[in-house]
């Protein structure tokens, strides 16, 4: 087997960031107009696809090749116009390969942008420069911040049709900015772009002389991300233990799993949770060799120098840096079922890291609007979309922690005992 | 321009990392794994993947190939040495033996693409496997932009698109009832460039006709088919020598190559770089029948 040598600055080197983003807004907005347009400017749709595109287009009668088809690909979406669920989409540049969860942005579809924003470094919001901030708007930059996406970026789409008026665009991004500012939103970042002319997508566009950030796709490919990872706290949740049954590697334990914060070394003292046991990281190996230390996001697998009794949902940290052992759990919960509501009283599967137990929902602090924030203390049940402060019980103690400080440790989904659907999101605010 | 970056971890890298801890979520939940291996790129890097999730210990589950008997030589070869070599329990799951025994009928076109479906159900009954690694990627095809990394399937193997559960974080649900399963697919997130990339950064050996070389071949709807013993030149075709490879390997008899000099990985990657076409609407005849042929396979339980 011969071996590959690439330049670095080939198209197709393959040592790139990976970068996760969300995108959220409706048809309306512009919002697969500009996919498109990332996908065709970084020459990432392919001939075959676009001929498709273009035959049923023409087939539909639309008059333009409606590049929401691309992303569209159900039978039911293609037939009704809509977007039923996440899709991915994927494209490259020379720095970064991006993978893009495209979001529907009606109402009903929280739960989708939830999904989306879960895994996501940045959310892409698209409004229209006519329109103005929507509520969806609003909606979508709640979500983003409940969610804890580190950066949001606001397209302010179809300068175009407002004649790149800097007056319609400054009201906008100040508007938003001060929205923003009251939902302890991330690291925001305002563009005016014309999608479906590709202005200020690819290169900065002469239509806005008086607009002095980057394009859309410079943003995109610089915004520092190698920081929003936390590798302070040490949290290791052991995923799976191997153990070799083979007469060539005997007394082999290790404890495999991926990082999901903080930095573990060889040496360093260790706390196993639950169990309260303390010893040393003898080895982190990994099918390439042992490594000297392992961060987010890798895979490794954690030799210690004692033999100690651990298995999968344990978690490896720090003496002094432990997560909450905890029973009780304070969480904002999104409720993603259309067949029953969350109820008080109501017992659950409890996913959270690589530890699966029961709860029981205690309590019902309050349902929350996600457009006004508007807090409703009296809501009896969240229903399909809906949000809300929940008091949850489980079975045995959860290592968590607060869902801002540590997304991985701090996030869970429920699960419906009897149908074994995914019901919810949570995202812990305290636990004790 | 780029400031040292500390804790740098490459999207391939990343996408490794990811693999391997949805592999490892399986083998920890689930009774029975089995892993789809065609003898195809995307299903050699999973087996790969599988080796580097449960190093130093052996593939802790078998692999199953669904055979339909319309096959390149070089991939079986391939196939039972890597199996050999990874001390691998191999399930062969034959379309030939589901015609023979009644189970399925040949089409009168000859191919075995569509009633592979239930030649895998039924092995997937008679070993009861829970979960079904699959190499499918999300930027293959549009129904597969869709799928889920843990894709639930009922008790007769279907998808149903409208009916998936959210995936949120790295939280998978592979809760299931007896009967059953869920398809995984760890390769969700790369891209065809991604798999060769992987395949040159771990020097991965493939099948020979992955790689430029010269072959017999027939032009039929724009796409070279090689002349074998599943595909004979019709009236009005000629057969001539190309240099060719293939950019997937599926059922021999619909499977086409594609005009190459590429004849090493690294000329591989520029011309994957380089390409406008996607892969399967390249060399797949089966996906191009219709708008939502993916979709309605997978519904009926296919990959």
């Amino acid at each position: 087997m011969s071996q590959a040598v690439l330049e670095p600055e080939s198209p197709a080197a393959r040592n790139m960031d990976l970068l996760r983003f969300a995108t959220a807004g409706s048809v309306d907005d512009g919002k697969s107009t500009l996919i498109g347009r990332l996908l065709y400017d970084t020459k990432t749709i392919f001939a075959d696809q676009l001929e498709a595109v273009e035959a049923v287009s023409a087939a539909r009668g639309d008059e333009y090749t409606n590049l929401a088809l691309l992303t569209d690909g159900l039978r039911a979406e293609r037939e009704q116009g809509i977007t039923i669920d996440v899709a991915y989409r994927y494209f490259a540049t020379p720095r970064r390969k991006f993978i893009i969860a495209d979001t529907p942005g009606h109402i009903q579809y929280t739960r989708n942008m939830v999904t989306g924003a879960s895994t996501a470094d940045l959310a892409l919001i698209l409004v229209d420069a006519r329109k103005g901030l929507v509520e969806q708007s609003r909606r979508h930059a709640f979500l983003t911040s409940l969610l804890r996406v580190p950066h949001l970026v606001l397209c302010v789409n179809k300068m175009d049709l407002v004649g790149w008026d800097k007056d319609v665009y400054d009201k906008i991004a100040d508007e938003f900015t001060s929205f923003a500012a009251k939902l302890d939103a991330p690291d925001l970042t305002v563009i005016p772009i014309s999608a479906l002319n590709g202005d200020n997508i690819a290169s900065r566009s002469e239509n806005s002389p008086w607009y002095e950030g980057p394009s859309l796709l410079h943003h995109l490919e610089h915004v520092h991300i190698a920081s929003d990872r936390n590798l302070v706290d040490v949290r290791f949740p052991v995923q799976y233990v191997i153990r070799p049954q083979s007469t060539t590697v005997t007394d082999y334990r290790g404890y495999a799993g991926q990082v999901a914060s903080g930095v573990l070394k060889p040496g360093d003292d260790v706390l196993v949770l639950p169990s309260g046991m303390t010893s040393k990281i003898a080895a982190i190996d990994t099918a390439d060799g042992p490594v000297d230390e392992a961060f987010p996001p890798m895979s490794v697998t954690v030799r210690l120098a004692d033999e100690i009794d651990i298995s999968r949902g344990d978690m490896l940290c720090r003496p002094h840096n432990a997560p909450a052992v905890a029973q009780d759990i304070e969480a904002m919960i999104c409720w993603m079922d259309e067949t029953a509501p969350l109820r008080v009283g109501a017992k659950y599967t409890i996913k959270h890291t690589t530890r699966t137990a029961r709860t029981v929902v205690r309590g019902l602090q309050y349902k929350l609007d996600v457009n006004t924030l508007h807090r409703d203390e009296n809501a009896p049940e969240l229903g399909l979309n809906e949000i809300g402060r929940v008091k949850l019980r489980t079975t045995v103690p959860l290592l968590a922690d607060e869902y801002r400080r540590n997304r991985t440790t701090g996030g869970f989904i429920l699960i419906d005992e009897s149908t074994n659907r995914t019901v919810g999101a949570g995202m812990i605010i305290e636990a004790s | 321009m780029s400031q040292t970056k500390p804790y740098r971890v490459s999207h391939l890298d990343a996408l490794e990392a990811e693999s391997i801890f949805v592999m490892r979520e399986v083998m920890a939940e689930f009774e029975r794994p089995v892993l789809l291996f065609s003898g195809g790129k995307d299903s050699i890097v999973m087996l790969r993947l599988a080796e580097k999730a449960f190093a130093p210990a052996r593939i802790p589950f078998p692999v199953m190939h669904v055979d339909t008997g319309h096959n390149f030589p070089e991939v079986l070869d391939y196939r039972d040495h890597r199996v050999a070599e990874l001390g691998l329990n191999l399930v062969i799951a034959s379309v030939q033996e589901a015609i023979d025994s009644g189970l399925v009928r040949e089409l009168p076109d000859g191919t075995r693409n569509r009633i592979q479906t239930p030649v895998l159900l039924a092995a997937v009954e008679k070993y009861r496997f829970d979960a079904l690694f699959g190499g499918a990627r999300r930027d293959e095809e549009k129904a597969r932009a869709k799928e889920r990394m843990f894709s639930f399937r009922d008790e007769f193997g279907q998808w149903d698109p409208k009916n998936q559960r959210p995936e949120l974080w790295a939280l998978y649900n592979g809760k299931h009832h007896p009967g059953e399963s869920i398809r995984v697919f760890p390769l969700s997130n790369w891209t065809e460039l991604d798999v060769w990339h992987y395949i040159a950064k771990e020097q991965i050996p493939l099948p020979s006709i992955y790689y430029a070389h010269d072959r017999e071949v027939v032009e039929r709807a724009g796409m070279f088919y090689a002349v074998n013993e599943f595909i004979v030149p019709r009236d009005g075709e000629t057969v001539e020598t190309r240099r060719v490879r293939y950019r997937t390997v599926g059922d021999a008899s619909q499977t086409a190559a594609v005009l190459s000099e590429a004849d090493t990985v690294e000329k591989v990657i520029d011309e994957v770089a380089a390409t406008r076409i996607t892969e399967r609407g390249a060399t797949r005849g089966d996906d191009k029948v219709s708008e939502a042929a993916m979709e309605d396979r997978k519904r009926e339980g296919y990959f």
